[in-house]
């Protein structure tokens, strides 16, 4: 999309969409570190915090839908700048589901920290997977700031990583809740925190798997990170 | 000795170009081109003024004969047969390969007349027969229904949208295998616009069309395959909407998306 538009107002328009859909990822960005600082350390201002950006990305969802829709119906764009608006119409589903899950992971923090009850002796922390989850949606919007489709198929690849990191939350905090059944709502409130955090992970994937559409064309999705005709063949 | 090729999808290629040049007096106008025009399907061809796409277009028919100074060298295969070097009558050639021009060209005679002229020219009919074929040729352009009661008036008090629908009938009415369209739509509005581009879609049953238009969303909408062309270069072929989602080359890119110039 180096070249000029014809139009200057349809190139002013496509970047503006662009913009705003990565000002809404920074917010979503945001709202994720926000949610997992307050957990740490039972900020209540940062927890607050979550909830109250919400709002806006939301708003922003509506608007940049509402920009995409205008754009398709009065420029009718092609090729890539077809590819870019719908993977941006995606997109903003996603970072609005990622916003979801911080503001869920904020409101089991908020209640955790109120019991007094956060953490299980003995446990390993959320930590690794929420550095990861973190990583993943940074990793994903900066690739689809620049359209590089090399580093968004290493985001893609990461999705396991966090996928088996639950799986042994999971098996843990089980072991734990066996043993002494006092841990149970408190292990369990973890078990719904990292649940939150592996799917901003599958969000992130997804936004990931849109950079690579709208830079090859090909639709990843479903594929483990391969192009269709690999996968097929 | 010339071959017919197979287009894509293991579609049977109707037109065959290899490697076909086309010269305006001193000036290239086609330089090189090959491709295959696959059978039963509508084709478009598609690029800025001058791209030399109705040229190509009319390189199908040897319309450029009508000029002297033109000339075409390389091959075009249809029925194993190279249509730039047989030496079959041009007129019975034509009749396989139908064009339908940018202007509606009704000629100054009845709607019915209009359809009848190209007919005698091929076939003897008798009287019954003719208005038969007359009847089919303006049902198969979904004009029959507007022109029934008043097949003795001119063809020329028809509206623009009608005439054209006319010259299809006209066309289509010596049973051709091929069908031109050089900017079909480009004198119409948007209402008759879409009866053509709804009949083109009917009409790829039966025939191979080729369509050149500068209406890039009418190539989206009406054609399988595009060909984007410039300078008389053949740039990209392919599946339409491999060309319109995800086109191969940069300068199609551009092309398609407005960053041209």
């Amino acid at each position: 999309m180096a070249r000029e538009h014809l139009s200057t107002q349809y190139d002013a328009d496509l970047e503006e969409i662009r913009t705003r859909m990565l000002q809404m990822g920074g917010l979503v960005e945001e709202q994720v570190a926000n949610a997992l600082a307050g957990y740490a350390d039972g900020s209540s201002p940062l927890l607050d915090r979550v909830k109250a950006t919400e709002e806006r990305v939301n708003q922003l969802e509506i608007e940049l839908d509402d920009r995409c829709t205008h754009l398709i119906a009065r420029r009718q764009p092609a090729a890539g700048d077809l590819r870019l608006v719908m993977a941006v119409v995606k997109s903003i589903t996603d970072l609005e589901r990622i916003g979801d899950e911080a503001a869920k992971i904020a409101r089991i923090a908020k209640q955790m920290h109120e019991r007094g009850v956060v953490h299980l002796p003995g446990f390993s922390d959320v930590k690794v997977a929420a550095n990861l989850a973190a990583t993943m949606l940074k990793g994903a919007l900066d690739a689809f700031a620049r359209i590089d489709a090399e580093a968004a198929q290493q985001i893609v690849m990461q999705d396991k990583h966090i996928d088996s990191e639950f799986r042994s939350l999971l098996r843990e905090l089980i072991t734990f809740m066996m043993e002494d059944p006092r841990t149970i709502s408190t292990a369990l409130d973890i078990v719904w925190i990292a649940k939150a955090l592996e799917r901003v992970g599958d969000h992130a994937k997804n936004i990931a798997e849109y950079v690579i559409y709208v830079a090859s064309g090909s639709d990843v999705r479903h594929t483990q990170g391969q192009p269709e005709s690999t996968a097929l063949g | 000795m010339p071959t017919d090729t197979v287009a894509f999808d293991n579609l049977p290629s109707k037109l065959t170009v290899n490697n076909l040049n086309f010269y305006y007096g001193g000036y290239h106008a086609l330089k090189s081109v090959s491709l295959a025009v696959p059978e039963n399907c509508v084709t478009a061809f598609i690029g800025p003024s001058g791209c030399g796409k109705s040229t190509l277009l009319r390189t199908f028919n040897r319309m450029f004969e009508l000029y002297p100074e033109q000339r075409a060298e390389g091959e075009i295969i249809m029925n194993g047969e190279n249509l730039l070097t047989t030496t079959r009558d041009v007129g019975l050639l034509r009749a396989q390969i139908g064009m339908v021009f940018q202007k509606p060209t009704p000629f100054p005679m009845s709607i019915h007349d209009n359809i009848a002229f190209g007919i005698k020219l091929f076939e003897k009919l008798s009287r019954s027969e003719m208005d038969d074929r007359v009847e089919w040729a303006l049902s198969k352009a979904a004009l029959w229904n507007e022109v029934k009661d008043k097949l003795k008036q001119s063809g020329n008090g028809l509206s623009g949208g009608q005439q054209q629908r006319l010259c299809i009938a006209r066309a289509i009415a010596i049973k051709p295998q091929v069908l031109l369209m050089d900017e079909p739509c480009s004198a119409l509005d948007p209402i008759s616009t879409g009866y053509i581009e709804e009949l083109i879609t009917e009409l790829k049953k039966d025939y191979t069309v080729v369509i050149v238009t500068h209406n890039m969303q009418q190539a989206a909408r009406a054609s399988d395959f595009t060909a984007y062309m410039y300078l008389g270069e053949l740039i990209e072929f392919g599946k339409t909407d491999d060309i319109f989602i995800k086109p191969k080359k940069k300068q199609t890119e551009d092309y398609i998306t407005g960053r041209f110039g």
